[in-house]
This record gives structure tokens, sequence and C-alpha cells, in this order.
């Protein structure tokens, strides 16, 4: 099945006084898929959402649904609908009449009116409460209500602006498997908003890192976590280890970088040149840490001492002191066959990784 | 101790407040001619104000003023609101601390300017220039008591709307206006009541063709404080009491 893109942006700029909020930012956004935007606090993820809802006219550049171009048709007249962060539910209205207010702007038949808003309260678990007023629901409830409110209208896209981000760590979660559920059952686009690169992950079939306004990259969460295509998207996308080092030999696929006057074989992607300055990138989980002196075979490595030691349950956590003063962080899992790995603070230890677990990016 | 004395303290201040009020309510049942001594309950000076025909005829002029002006400046003033609060256009600011200036400026200043402007026009006092000056007065008072609940509303609450179809009409109907609803009433009631007692506005701004109450009693008053004014007068503070009353509930409910 070739999949179409529902709504493309391209080239979009958005421009508040002397504010760039949006810098020629070009996405496709496809059928049917859960995409994120992800970025930090005001690198323009809400105007995007808001160029898309209609509610802010473009400076320049272009937006399009099913191929036909959208600008400056009004809010009212697209096939969108918004879930504000706010919640913004109406104070003068009971949740039936909430939810059922889309319906009756389009005229709607009451009966069918009735029909509809009783089965979107039923996806999102709210039925028996038709007749309470929003300030006699709690958070989440709220929540609940302001997505019925905008599913109800059968939208072919659905902009979530930072939907949880009101509510506390329990609730969050519960929302955000509650948030999956509702997409696959509806089958319908999300596109959803947030700076939480943890709910990003657990929720997208494909994240769009933003930063000032721009695209860093476009990908599933795995390609964004394990390959990210530069120092922004991999520091802001979880934790990582940075390693400046020169690459000194090219062979087919591969490459021999220096780092800390030691040699590395690491994959070299980007097929950069000998000579060339070079981060590597590691997560913490992808480096193996030995105790000086368990290693045998001729590996390199980078030797310093423990500096920290945290116990988290399922892994340990190390920051490990190199040699060279950087510090570095570590996360060991535990497996059954390896179950005595006790460190202490200020034991000499090695740290390497496995030949291809880096990423190596031009410095 | 303390508790004592803010019992006392309140008192007094409400006995300040409200006994010359409550002289003036049991004076009108005192069946004497002359205000001084109390002999006996009656209902007759009430009586008399109903067979007096100009001060009915006032009463009713009044009324109609009130009924008038106070509609036409709540539909006026709540459409002044929403534009403030609505578009963001320049000198803003200033146009609101105009509406200020009109509602702080002395009676006499309006009542005197109105006149100037009304004699300029070629306009002859009477009916429509009173008219227009009670709008003029009570405007102020609408567009700050609407302005004041309408800026407290949550802007993201008409994006919402828009979003689920509403075009700019369906939002105010739907959302702002049903939103706005006790302010709207309060303000309506505000100038209703304003534009009752007016007298020093009224004053320069009406003719000799249409009277109203104040000024009647104004120059009734003139010869003396007669019991039938006293009866008047507690008739026009029962409907002030109604009217306040009538807006603190309104207001007070669903906020
Ligand atoms: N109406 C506006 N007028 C002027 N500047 C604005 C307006 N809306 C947004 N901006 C600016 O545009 C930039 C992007 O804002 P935006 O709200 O899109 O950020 P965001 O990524 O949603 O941030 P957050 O995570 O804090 O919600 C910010 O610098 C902001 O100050
Ligand atoms: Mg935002």
């Amino acid at each position: 099945m070739e999949r179409q893109p529902i709504v493309s942006l391209k080239e979009v700029t958005k421009r508040f006084d002397d504010v760039v909020a949006v810098d020629s930012l070009s996405l496709d956004i496809y059928q049917g898929e859960f995409l994120t935007l992800l970025g930090p606090s005001g690198c323009g993820k809400t105007t995007v959402l808001r160029l898309i809802a209609g509610f802010e006219t473009l400076t320049s550049g272009e937006i399009y649904m099913n191929g036909a171009r959208l600008n400056g048709t009004p809010p009212n007249k697209r096939n969108v609908n918004t879930v504000f962060q706010s919640y913004a539910l109406f104070p003068h209205m009971n949740v039936f009449d909430n939810i059922a207010f889309g319906l009756r702007m389009k005229k709607c038949e009451e009966g069918l009116v009735r029909r509809q808003v009783g089965e979107a309260l039923e996806i999102v678990k709210m039925s028996g409460l038709e007749n309470r007023m929003p300030h006699q629901l709690s958070g989440g409830q709220q929540q609940r209500v302001a997505m019925a409110r905008a599913i109800v209208n059968k939208p072919q896209v659905l902009l979530l602006d930072e939907p949880l981000s009101a509510l506390d760590y329990r609730l969050r979660q519960e929302m955000e498997i509650e948030l999956k559920r509702i997409h696959r059952q509806l089958g319908i686009t999300f596109v959803f908003v947030t700076h939480d690169q943890e709910e990003a992950i657990s929720m997208s079939d494909r994240i769009a890192v933003m930063n000032r306004g721009a695209i860093e990259q476009v990908g599933t969460p795995i390609e964004i976590y394990e390959e990210p295509e530069n120092m922004f998207v991999a520091r802001f996308v979880g934790e990582i280890n940075v390693f400046d080092g020169v690459v000194r030999e090219v062979n087919n696929g591969g490459a021999t970088v220096e780092i800390q006057g030691r040699l590395f074989p690491v994959q070299n992607r980007k097929n950069l040149g000998p000579g060339r300055a070079v981060k590597v990138l590691l997560r913490p989980e992808d480096i193996q840490v030995a105790i000086e002196g368990e290693w045998t075979e001729g590996e390199p490595y980078l030797a310093g001492s423990v500096e920290e030691v945290i116990y988290k349950g399922k892994t340990v956590d190390l920051v490990v002191r190199l040699d060279n003063k950087e510090s570095i962080n570590v996360t060991q899992f535990f497996n059954e066959d390896q179950e005595n790995v006790i460190y202490r603070e200020g034991q000499r230890v090695h740290v390497n990784w496995l030949y291809g677990w880096e990423v190596v990016l031009p410095s | 101790m303390s508790r004592v004395f803010r019992w006392v303290y309140l008192g007094l201040i409400y006995a300040f407040l409200y006994v010359p009020i409550a002289v003036l309510v049991v004076y009108s049942f005192n069946s004497s001619k002359y205000s001084t001594n109390w002999q006996g309950f009656t209902l007759k000076w009430y009586g008399q104000l109903v067979s007096d025909s100009p001060l009915r005829e006032a009463f009713v002029n009044s009324l109609v003023i009130a009924f008038a002006s106070s509609v036409c400046a709540t539909i006026l003033g709540t459409l002044a609101a929403f534009a403030f609060y609505r578009y963001r256009f320049v000198g803003r600011k200033v146009l609101y601390t105009f509406i200020y200036i009109v509602m702080m400026s002395p009676d006499i200043v309006m009542g005197i300017s109105l006149l100037m402007f009304f004699v300029t026009l070629g306009l002859a006092t009477g009916a429509l220039t009173l008219l227009i000056a009670h709008i003029t007065f009570c405007l102020p008072f609408v567009v700050v008591t609407v302005y004041s609940r309408i800026s407290g509303l949550d802007r993201s609450i008409i994006d919402v709307a828009k979003d689920l179809g509403a075009n700019e009409m369906q939002v105010f109907r739907h959302v702002v206006m049903p939103l706005l609803m006790p302010a709207i009433i309060a303000g309506w009631l505000l100038s209703f009541t304003l534009s009752l007692d007016d007298v020093v506005v009224s004053f320069f701004t009406t003719g000799p063709s249409f009277d109203i109450l104040p000024l009647r009693i104004y120059s009734m008053v003139r010869l003396g404080i007669k019991p039938e004014i006293n009866a008047l007068s507690t008739v026009m503070f029962a409907l002030s009491l109604v009217t306040v009353t009538v807006a603190h509930l309104v207001t007070k409910e669903k906020t």
C-alpha cells in the first residue's frame, strides 16, 4: 500500500514581528500515523500546530491537505481538530453539550448528535458523566472530555498540543496508553506535541525533532535514539557520552578513530576521510565496563576509576572518571550469569564498546 | 471585648448609612402633614402620588428613558468591550482610557458639553437629546463591567469554538454571550438605575416639553418637602433595592 501524505508542509515560515517561530520547515505527515513534534520550549511546536489548524497565517510557504492548498482557509473550514493544552472546555456547558458543540455547529440532526456523543464518550470511557459541568471533573476527566469533543467530529487529523503535561506522573502514564488505544481504534492521523523525549519515544510511529523553528531529524523512535544525525538530536533525546576523536585510517565501511591516544575501530556511515575531527557518541547502556585486569585480549579501551555507583534495581548506573579527567555515564544491566558484579567507588576500570554500537559525527 | 467593639463599629457604620433612609420610609406612612411628629399610619400620600397626573407622567417618562437608554448602552457597550478584547488595534489602550475619562468626568461638565453639542447641531432639547445624553453617560459603565469579565476569559476557548466549526457569529452567540451574560445584565441594571436618578445631566439636556421624575422632584422640593415626596422617594428606593439585589444575584450565580 502506497502511503500518501495527508498533510504536507512546504518551506513553511512564520514570523512574529522580529521572532522567527518557524523557519522554512518542510514535513510530510502520513495517513494514520502517530507523529510527534519533539523539541525544547520555544522551538515552535505550538506554532506549527496552529498553522496546520489555521489559527495563524503563514509568513511564507505552503500547507497542503489531501493535495489541496490550505493557505487562508479558516480553522472552521478545515477537517482538523485540536486538543489544547489547557483543555479549554466551555465552562457554561455540561459534558454532553461540550462534546456535541462541533456537531451542532454543523447542524447535525439531534438524534445523530446523541448517538455520536454517546460513542465518543464510550471511546474515552466517560459514559455516564454527560451531565457533569467541567468544574466538577478531575484533570484527567477534563482531558478525556477535550479528546471526545475533538474526535466526535471525525477529523482526518487530530492535533494534540502537550495534552498530558498538566497531569501528574501516574495519570500521564495511564493516559499515554489510552491515547495509543484511541489512536489505534480510530485509525486517524495524530500529530502530537511534547517536549518530553520519553513520552515521544514510547508513543510515536515517527518523531520530528525540532530546534529553533526547524526540523533537525525525522524518523522512527529507534532511528532517532540509535542513529541521531547531529549533536542536537543526540543530546536532546536521552543521555549520551561524547568522545572527541580524529579519523586515522579508512577501510571499506569502517574507520579507525583515535580517542585519547588509543585507536578504536568504528563504522563509517558518513564516509569521513582521514584527518577529520569527529565526535564518537555512545549511550550509557552501550558502554561495557570491566574491572582492571579482567580483559585479556588486546582490545582497545579507556581507563578510569569509578566515581559514583547508583543501584537502580534492574540496572546499576556508574559515573566513571576517565584518566583524562572527563567523566562518562555507564548503565550496566544485571543478568543471571553475571550476578556478582559489584563496583566500589574508587575502583579502577576499563571501558569500551562493541564495534558498530557507536555513532560517529563530524565535529 | 474586641468582638463587641467590632459589632458596635459595624452597627454605627450601617446606622450612618441607613438611618436617614429609614426615617424617610417611616415618615412616608405618617398621617401628619408636617414631617416632625408621628400621628398614625396612613397610605394616603401614596394615593396622592397615583392621582398626581404630571408626576405620573414624569415617572413614566423616566422609566421609558431609563429602559431605552440602558438597552442601547448595553448593546453598544457589550460590542465595544468585545472589540477591545478580540482585536488588537493601534490606540486600543488610549481608547480604553478615554472610556474611564468619560466615566470620571463630573456630571456638570458632561451636562454642559452635551448641551453645547446639541445646540451646535441645532437639535431642540427634549426626549431625543435626553436619550442620547443618558446613553452617553451609561455606556462607559457597561464597557467596563463587561470588559472586566471578558478579559478573564481563556482565549483558547474562542479558538476551540472556531476549531470545532463555529464561525465568528456562532462563537459570539454560543460561547462569548452566555459567558458574559451576568456581566451584561449587571451593566444593564447599573445603567438603568444611573439613568433613573440622574439630575444634573438631565437638567441640561431635556426641554420643558419632556419632564422626568428626578427633575420633577427637584422642582417640588424647592417649595418645601411634602409627604408625597417621602412616599415617592420610598418607591424609588424600593425600585433600586430590587435592581441591586437582582444584579447581585445574577453576577454571583455561575462564575
Ligand atoms: N502570538 C505570538 N506573538 C509573538 N511571538 C510569538 C507568538 N506565539 C509564539 N511566539 C514566539 O514564537 C516562538 C515559538 O513559540 P511556540 O509557542 O511555537 O513554542 P513551543 O515550541 O510550543 O514552546 P513550548 O514548549 O514552551 O510550548 C517563541 O519564541 C514565542 O515567543
Ligand atoms: Mg507550546
